[in-house]
């Protein structure tokens, strides 16, 4: 319900969006029944968005969970041609992304504009490594015996998303596609301050092929609803990119909470304790994606 | 009594010359220790004290983290990867010079029969060395990342179960990737990690590339806690493992963690069965089931359950065990008194909560630590011996209808180190080897490794591999944009 | 005789009892492949592995004092040359019954092993020893003959006093799928081994392991000779390489032993060709010992098929005496090389 009134130039009143959280390939509001404002880099409204819970992690984790078998045996040539169907559609609402970003991080059309190219590039740049990964990163190991063994990589499961904090969509995809791409799902805590191209996002995400739950999107105030999804048991792995620039968040207590069933943690960029949000217009290489990978080797006997 | 009594057939001891006590290899020499104590490593078979060695103190830690520190700056640090590699390439010709006495010396401080110390551990250790020598001028080859560079400083902790081994596990891709060491062996089992001392010295390699600290637990802590150190790599029970992620978040400090398992062996009813039954028992019964990827929850297909069953007993009867330095022991002693008591606790647990208990029935010696090999049948999913790594003979058995509830049931455990499947069809095989959540899937076969065979496991079996291209990737940075 | 066509009625009990066991009311070649296609596979590498660890027995003092005087009186002394003579023949019978000269404790082998021709020579030059004669039968090696020869060749033998009688199957109607062929060839001259007054001689099946080449052909193969009433399973003729290999054996005594769980009946093993060490031999009874149990480590259920395996374990059976190492020229050598 907005409040503000902006002069309208034309005399049609628009219709303005609701931004929700997503989850199971669902759209529901906070169980909490919560929102928050989110205003531009000069502190105007832009939207109420969302106010996530830790109920609402944990609903989102239950449906990673249940999307996991299914995503994970997919094909990794399905998997690419549905990431890559993300990247067409995420095109077909470049505007809309652009004037979010432009927004959100306060950046000149031009270079909103940019950003978002980017972001998309990126995505298409993970969706073309889906059906790589194995032969990469996999392969026969010569083993001193009469033995066929094999190791390939596979997701590690259900991986927590901090999403960096002011890069709202080329950070976010940077982070979210690396992860899916293998076959991982991903509970995604959206940049605090930004998170409407991240709630954009899944509406992108909910048009194109991706299965309800593979992504899903939490918006809120990181610092309390991280802890709920560092300690959860059935988190695989978290991704501490966001931790940087986190109002009260610490990263170290969340490696400290993910200890507790030896979450693979991605810490942050930066020194020492200090966390720091990354360049994300720098080429990426396989590391995010290999953070979030485990290696299978399977051995077979060769015999007549 | 047996037509066929096998007489007695030791190997000589001779070999080994223990001294009566060891101080730290520390930048390259033996030395005291400073303000630690000392404890009384025993052979677990006869409780006979072997040696004293020393329980290092936090100084003393320090000491060999600044000695690894000072050999990272200097000349290891500045050493080309082919020569890193020359030294490697000795110390895996030394190894296999002296593999008789770490044989021995093994078998005498762990509790191991010779014929796998003999056999397996000491010739792998020298096998990861070998491999892991190759790699040392070739780590841009690896497919690792951009210019892939050393961490530093490692520390490193390893268990009682494969001493040199997991030593060997260690230190070898360590080295290979120019990081320098500080390694902690067991408290249990420090000696072979104490000759391995020697053999550095032997090999001519920098002092303080190797430091060998020996101590229990506040030892290790003081190696994780350290603040000069890079890279934490540890071999050990889950437990240990999350105190260690603890210890280290919030820090730079990366960390590889070889964990528990609890692992499935699946035989289907088309199984090779002989073979099988071959694998069950070397599966649980292999180094005494001091293994963290042993086949200890045995899945049986219930149509073949009771044959299966009736051919694992027979095949137990014909176990031996004892004298762990008779060549045709099959089972050796249980490593310390503090794990036979472990082991005792499960199983009686076992029993009372109704499973049904089984022993070979096999004599034991009157000294020492010692358990028969032993099978439960009845277990459900939900009792503490199909839950809990029990770390020593005991074999928990359970059946399955299908391969859907096969799978189900050897992933319902927070483990995720190992499993095995046994079946004469291929794409179930293939099938399996997708389904199962786990680091290792040994089919038609189990317990095998390999130094280029990548090892470790999912969930709380730890993270990070060990051999192979990927076990490389733990002991080196790259260039990452992140 | 025997008509010519495979038709022709086996030994009435071997052809009943298989019908029970299989549970069918008519003895097919389908019925025998369903039951031999249902035994367990073997997986090559998990049996070669197993028999290499069996292999690293230490078998010492008095358990190899055993081990040795045990192996030397499961010999089945071996000539199977086309330069065999009844010179030759009594040299090797005299082997037998005085294996070492020097000591007469030495125990006797089982049999001597020799072709059908020369049953009559050995018979005579082994007396009223206890040595058994053994004859290899049925168109040995390669089994290329029709039915009425082997058969001859089986009577012919038992006619001259052969107590043994070692066979081959026809590998190639095993190669091709003809079991019932093979098990009914066993039949008959397992029934062609009985005497006139009744009694029978023991039929050994030679299953020609080289030449079945897999393992699983192997256990296919003792399982359909068991069943067809061989009293032993033998790996080779020895004219094949390779022939008794530890695997293989390890095959047929799991094969025998799941075959006593099955019927309550204990059939003997031969592995011939190829040992010739008193450690290999020494490796073999550790495997009879640990796989088939003790009650095969018997002259009566388990042989070595050999020639220059009996002077090694005098060797080592001097050694042990001695307390020094001996040599070749201390033990005697009826079997030296013609060429």
């Amino acid at each position: 319900m907005p409040t503000n009134q902006r002069t309208a130039t034309d005399a049609r009143v628009d219709v303005r969006k609701t931004y929700k959280l997503y989850i199971g390939g669902k759209f529901p509001r906070s169980e909490s029944g919560r929102s928050y404002e989110v205003v531009d880099g000069r502190g105007r409204f832009l939207a109420n968005a969302s106010q996530g819970s830790r109920k609402d992690a944990r609903d989102a984790v239950v449906a990673a969970r249940a999307a996991f078998p299914k995503w994970a045996g997919a094909t990794a040539y399905n998997r690419g041609q549905v990431l890559y169907r993300v990247a067409e559609v995420m095109e077909g609402r470049r505007a809309q992304f652009v004037a979010e970003v432009r927004a959100g991080e306060g950046l000149t059309e031009r270079r909103a504009e940019a950003v978002v190219d980017a972001a998309i590039d990126r995505w298409v740049w993970y969706a073309g490594w889906t059906d790589k990964l194995a032969q990469v990163l996999g392969g026969l190991n010569p083993v001193a015996g009469p033995y066929f063994d094999i190791s390939a990589p596979e997701p590690t499961g259900v991986v927590g998303v901090l999403a960096p904090q002011r890069s709202s969509l080329l950070g976010l995809i940077s982070v979210v596609a690396p992860v899916i791409a293998s076959g991982n799902t991903a509970v995604v805590l959206a940049s605090e301050l930004r998170p409407l191209p991240a709630v954009t996002l899944s509406e992108a995400l909910a048009t194109s092929d991706v299965p309800g739950g593979v992504v899903n999107i939490i918006t809120g105030r990181t610092a309390e609803v991280a802890p709920w999804v560092a300690s959860h048991r059935d988190v695989n792995a978290i991704d501490l990119a966001g931790a940087a620039d986190a109002d009260g968040v610490v990263w170290g207590d969340l490696e400290l909470a993910a200890a507790e069933n030896l979450k693979r943690v991605l810490r942050p960029a930066g020194e020492g304790v200090e966390a720091v949000e990354p360049d994300w217009t720098r080429t990426p290489d396989l590391s995010r994606i290999t953070a979030f990978l485990e290696t299978k080797t399977v051995w077979h006997p060769k015999g007549r | 009594m047996a037509k066929f009594e096998y007489a007695p057939a030791p190997e000589s001891r001779a070999v080994v010359d223990l001294a009566p006590s060891y101080g730290l290899f520390i930048n390259g020499e033996f030395t005291e220790s400073q303000g630690g104590s000392a404890f009384k490593t025993v052979n677990p078979a006869t409780e006979e004290v072997l040696s004293e060695v020393t329980d290092a103190s936090a100084a003393d830690v320090d000491r060999a983290v600044a000695a690894a520190r000072r050999a990272y700056n200097g000349a290891w640090g500045r050493m080309s990867g082919a020569d890193r590699g020359k030294y490697l390439f000795r110390i895996a010709r030394i190894l296999q010079e002296r593999a008789r006495e770490f044989a021995v010396l093994e078998t005498l401080d762990n509790g191991k029969p010779i014929k796998e110390s003999r056999d397996v551990d000491v010739p792998l250790a020298a096998a990861h060395f070998f491999y892991h020598a190759g790699w040392a001028d070739k780590l841009e080859y690896a497919g690792l990342g951009t210019n892939p560079r050393a961490h530093g400083v490692v520390g490193q902790v390893i268990p009682w179960n494969f001493p040199l081994l997991m030593l060997a596990w260690k230190i070898a891709p360590a080295l290979a990737t120019g990081n320098t060491v500080v390694l902690k062996p067991a408290e249990t089992t420090p000696l072979t990690a104490l000759l391995f001392a020697d053999v550095v010295q032997q090999a001519d390699l920098p002092p303080g590339v190797v430091n060998i600290v020996t101590g229990a637990g506040a030892t290790g802590q003081a190696i994780v806690d350290h603040p000069d150190i890079d890279k934490l790599a540890f071999t050990g029970s889950t437990g240990v493992g999350k105190m260690i992620a603890r210890s280290i978040a919030g820090t730079r400090k990366k960390a590889t963690l070889e964990l528990g398992g609890k692992a499935a062996n699946i035989i289907f009813e088309d199984a090779a069965i002989d073979q099988a039954v071959e694998g069950i028992v070397n599966g649980i019964f292999f180094n005494q089931g001091h293994v963290c990827c042993a086949g200890s929850r045995l899945l049986v297909q219930e149509n073949i359950a009771a044959d299966v069953e009736r051919r694992l007993k027979r095949r137990l009867e014909t176990l031996r065990v004892g004298d762990p330095l008779d060549k045709n022991t099959d089972v050796g002693a249980i490593n310390s008194k503090a794990q036979l008591s472990r082991i005792t606790e499960l199983t009686d647990a076992g029993e009372a909560e109704g499973a049904e208990r089984w022993d070979n029935g096999c004599e034991l010696p009157a000294k020492g630590f010692w358990f028969r090999p032993t099978v439960f049948t009845g277990v459900s999913q939900t009792h503490r011996i199909a839950q809990e790594e029990i770390f020593g003979p005991v074999l928990s058995v359970l059946t399955f209808r299908t391969p859907q509830e096969a799978v189900a049931k050897a992933n319902n455990t927070p483990y995720g180190l190992s499993a095995g499947v046994w079946t004469e069809k291929g794409s179930r095989i293939l099938w399996m080897a997708d389904q199962l959540r786990a680091g290792v899937v040994w089919a038609n076969t189990f317990n095998k490794f390999d130094p280029t065979s990548p090892f470790g496991g999912y969930k709380e079996s730890g993270y990070g591999r060990e051999g192979g291209r990927h076990g490389l990737s733990a002991y080196v940075t790259t260039e990452s944009n992140g | 005789m025997v008509s010519t066509t495979s038709t022709s009625a086996p030994s009435v009990d071997a052809t009943a009892r298989a019908r029970d066991l299989l549970g069918v009311s008519r003895l097919t070649n389908a019925a025998l492949t369903s039951w031999l296609h249902g035994l367990p596979g073997v997986d090559q590498v998990g049996c070669e592995g197993r028999a290499a660890a069996l292999g690293t027995r230490s078998i010492k003092t008095t358990s190899k004092a055993w081990a040795i005087d045990t192996a030397i009186s499961m010999i089945d002394l071996t000539t199977l040359e086309g330069a065999d003579t009844p010179g030759k023949v009594r040299g090797l019978a005299a082997k037998a019954l005085h294996p070492d000269p020097t000591d007469p404790s030495t125990p006797s082998p089982a049999a001597v092993c020799v072709y059908g021709d020369m049953v009559a020579t050995a018979r005579e030059a082994l007396g009223q020893a206890p040595v058994n004669v053994a004859a290899v039968a049925t168109a040995f090696p390669s089994g290329r003959a029709s039915m009425p020869v082997k058969l001859a060749d089986t009577r012919d033998a038992i006619e001259a006093g052969a107590d043994e009688i070692d066979m081959v199957i026809d590998r190639g109607a095993f190669l091709s799928g003809n079991y019932l062929g093979v098990f009914q060839e066993i039949a008959q001259v397992a029934e062609a081994c009985t005497r006139a007054d009744g009694t029978r001689a023991r039929l050994k099946v030679i299953m020609e392991t080289g030449e079945l080449v897999t393992y699983d052909n192997v256990r296919r193969a003792s399982w359909l000779s068991m069943l067809a009433g061989g009293d032993f399973i033998k790996t080779s003729t020895g004219k094949v390489s390779p022939a008794a290999t530890l695997p293989v054996t390890l095959i047929m005594l799991e094969a025998v032993r799941d075959w006593r769980d099955l019927t309550g009946e204990m059939v003997g093993v031969k592995p011939a060709g190829g040992i010739r060490t008193s450690k290999d031999a020494i490796k073999f009874l550790v495997t009879v010992s640990e796989v088939a149990g003790d009650d095969w480590l018997d002259p009566f259920w388990f042989r070595f098929g050999a020639s220059s395996l009996l002077n090694d374990l005098l060797l080592q059976r001097q050694r042990m005496r001695i307390g020094a190492y001996s040599g070749a020229d201390y033990v005697t050598d009826d079997s030296p090389s013609l060429y």
